[in-house]
């Protein structure tokens, strides 16, 4: 042989996707609903993002060298989303220590104790948001409010969420009616001037990047659109049974974090479905847990929630639900 | 809307640089080396020895038993020796090697250049023409076509399908073929045809061929029976049971066979073989093969005897360039990586592909991050994710129960893996202990 060549199984071409390129692509996506939270939020949102996004990579990477004893590889991305979503999911005047919590419990107890990337049955930023709503109910529930606190951080003026004066009027006896004009216009709300976690406020800016993640085929439109769905549907039928004590579904649709959860967080590749037909029945899931913990259980949003439930169902999911198998069941035409 | 089939399926570069390259004759080798296991089944049985003398066209090895085909000399010269010689498959394995003289071709081949339209063969006649030809499927399966021509009792087929798909990046063997020799493939199909006793064939052909498809089109007006459909592109839509999905919609059951929904697939170029050897009495002694790669001066397609060294169709499509890092024996997908270039063409020999050092080697493997693409992208609706660490760990009880047996090898699964993971790889290992396990419950 005049020249070494190299010999391996087919195939011998590749597309040009990899874990790092997906990864970064949804950081990408999160961009506009970032930059619409600094408008509103200013410098918050700026010190949370920061902190939260150090605080994951370096515990990844902390966790993989000295714990795991393996090379880390927090270069793939994974851990700043995580660390990107946890801030979405902050209000902009969260204390930094509390931040750093958020992130060892995200990447430590979420992710790493798992066996990391991959392996993790729970959303880790949805575990760090989840034991810090628990931990520190006070501070996870005051939210700065919009353009208004711009120059401030941990010191800005707060209010509720639409959802929470909603749930807290409906609980007091206020009719819907009277509860509408104390939230901002639908128009607001679409576009993220109300009070909210810096990633929950805008729904347009979310949806903007969603469609960057489909049209790069990072995510699958299944999950998303099941969601939707779903909580259009129930929030629907409750709001014309009884319109005095709900709010109408497009009110339901825009506010929370159901954006936020449907698109960036239930989408998680190893938290979800294999299959389109697991992908519609953990999204309609989620969609019933959401509405169901909004209208009445105790706090005034469910998806965080929601979607941990269903993640602890996608095990069970991809076991029972399967492709239709090629040739499996012959119908000929 | 033009047809595909419906799920799974791949897009990756076609990369067709050789599509407006004319077919080009190369010149007989000093030379040949013919293995005597160019099909799947048994290896033929050699009837020359040492020192025979033979000619062109003049069977050397005989087909043994049912699933084997004859194998004849591609040149006239002298038997030096029947031996070990290394081929495609990266082993030594039995072959006759000729050294060549005066190319004089055996006695009643008619080797002239005229279309000979007229039909009198019957389907028993066409059947027997076609193991004595020595026909194996020419898209890469090498499957002897005799056996796909004889139904076995009680299956019936209505309709014949000609494979022009060609949906391996880089090649374009058929291509070129459909363009230059669209009579010859027409009366081959309209043989193969009557040897399966149906009225009705469709060509399909992806529609980054127009002018094969227009071409065919219009010869199709002079053939009775004969319909082309034109294709969407997608990887691997020339996989029999894809390509039966897209054109009439039948779907072929697990572990089943083409005949099962009523039909039976035939490349383009076995189709044009099957002519030769009915309407001229030529055995398969030569075929196209594409020449090809990005870095290649010449991207050529040549008409080469079997038992060319590999080398030489290299050297004559402008040499090996220096940065070459791998060589593949088929398209990139499926193809197989060669360890020497002196390995010679045989009968499934439809490209060479020369793969630059730089895209040579498989990206770095890291944890499955479960983004179901493996599963998005398989036609045939299985799993490659679980599939993977089945065989990795010897669950050959769950890589059965899921239907590793199914897989075809396409590559769509590890093509896509944005992880780098060596699905295929693994998966080939589970298919392989799966069909001895269940092989040895059987006994």
């Amino acid at each position: 042989m005049d020249k070494l060549i190299t010999v391996s199984p087919s195939p011998h071409v590749y597309g040009d996707d990899n874990v790092k390129k997906l990864m970064y692509g949804v950081i990408y996506a999160l961009i506009p609903a970032f930059l619409v939270s600094v408008y509103f939020f200013g410098i918050g949102t700026l010190i949370v993002t920061a902190i939260s996004v150090v605080s994951c990579v370096g515990f990844e990477y902390l966790i993989q060298k000295y714990l795991m004893k393996t090379e880390p590889s927090v270069s793939d991305g994974s851990a700043a989303v995580t660390g990107v979503l946890l801030a979405m999911n902050l209000p902009t005047n969260m204390p930094w220590w509390i931040i750093v919590i958020g992130a060892l419990v995200a990447i430590g107890v979420g992710k790493m104790s798992f066996g990391g990337l991959g392996n993790n049955p729970f959303n880790p930023a949805l575990v760090g948001r989840v034991f810090l709503f628990i931990s520190f109910p006070v501070q996870m529930t005051s939210w700065p409010g919009p353009i208004v606190s711009r120059l401030q951080y941990t010191d800005a003026a707060t209010g509720a969420t639409p959802l929470a004066v909603i749930k807290e009027g409906l609980a007091a006896g206020v009719p819907m009616s009277r509860l509408v004009e104390q939230i901002p216009g639908y128009l607001d709300l679409f576009i993220g001037h109300l009070h909210g976690s810096m990633g929950e406020i805008s729904a347009l800016a979310l949806l903007a990047g969603g469609i960057y993640m489909l049209s790069r085929k990072i995510i699958t439109w299944h999950i998303p659109v099941s969601i939707f769905l779903t909580v259009f549907l129930f929030t629907g039928i409750l709001w014309l049974i009884n319109p005095y004590d709900n709010a109408d579904p497009v009110f339901h649709l825009i506010t929370g974090g159901l954006v936020l959860g449907a698109v960036y967080m239930a989408t998680d590749y190893a938290t979800s479905p294999m299959t389109p037909k697991g992908m519609w029945i953990f999204g309609i899931g989620i969609g019933v847990i959401t509405v169901a913990i909004r209208v009445y259980g105790a706090y005034p949003e469910g998806i965080s929630f929601a979607i941990l439930i269903m993640n602890s169902f996608v095990p069970l999911i991809n076991k029972y639900v399967k492709p239709k198998r090629f040739g499996e069941e012959v119908k000929n035409g | 809307m033009i047809q595909t089939f419906p799920r799974g399926g791949v897009h990756p570069a076609e990369d067709k640089f050789a599509a407006g390259s004319p077919i080009k004759t190369l010149k007989v080798p000093e030379t040949v080396v013919i293995p005597l296991s160019q099909h799947i089944g048994a290896p033929a049985e050699p009837v020359v020895k040492k020192g025979d003398e033979v000619k062109t066209g003049q069977v050397i090895a005989k087909s043994k038993g049912f699933v084997s085909t004859n194998i004849h000399s591609s040149v006239t010269g002298t038997v030096r020796k029947i031996d070990s010689e290394l081929d495609s498959s990266g082993y030594k394995r039995a072959a006759v090697v000729i050294d060549t003289g005066e190319d004089n071709w055996a006695e009643g081949i008619d080797t002239g250049k005229t279309i000979n339209k007229d039909i009198t063969a019957g389907a028993d006649e066409i059947i027997r023409k076609t193991l004595d030809a020595g026909i194996v499927g020419l898209g890469g399966a090498t499957f002897p076509s005799h056996i796909k021509l004889s139904l076995p009792k009680g299956k019936k087929a209505d309709v014949l399908i000609i494979n022009g798909v060609e949906c391996e990046p880089c090649l374009t063997s058929d291509h070129r073929l459909m363009l230059e020799r669209g009579d010859e493939l027409m009366v081959g199909i309209q043989l193969l045809m009557k040897a399966l006793n149906v009225t009705r064939a469709f060509i399909g052909i992806e529609n980054n061929k127009p002018d094969a498809i227009a071409h065919l089109i219009k010869l199709s007006v002079n053939y009775e029976g004969i319909t082309v459909k034109p294709l969407r592109i997608k990887y691997p839509q020339g996989a029999e049971k894809q390509l039966i999905k897209a054109l009439i919609n039948r779907e072929v059951p697990s572990g089943g066979l083409p005949v099962d929904v009523g039909t039976v697939v035939h490349n383009v170029g076995t189709a044009v073989a099957v002519y030769e050897a009915v309407q001229k009495n030529k055995p398969l002694i030569e075929r196209i093969v594409t020449v090809t790669g990005r870095e290649m001066k010449e991207p050529s397609n040549f008409l080469v005897r079997i038992g060319t060294p590999v080398r030489t169709l290299i050297d004559a499509a402008g040499g090996l360039p220096d940065n070459t890092g791998k060589v593949v024996n088929g398209g990139p997908m499926m193809g197989k990586a060669l360890n020497s270039l002196d390995v010679p063409v045989t009968k499934g020999t439809s490209g060479i592909v020369i793969i630059p050092s730089a895209e040579a080697s498989r990206k770095p493997v890291v944890n499955c991050v479960r983004c179901a693409k493996c599963v998005t992208v398989c036609p045939m609706g299985l799993e490659p994710y679980l599939l993977m660490p089945a065989a990795e760990f010897g669950k050959w009880d769950l890589a059965e129960e899921e239907s590793i047996l199914d897989c075809m090898e396409c590559g769509s699964c590890s093509y896509i893996c944005p992880s780098g993971r060596p699905l295929l790889d693994y998966i080939r290992l589970g298919k392989s202990t799966v069909s001895k396990i269940i092989r040895s419950r059987k006994q």
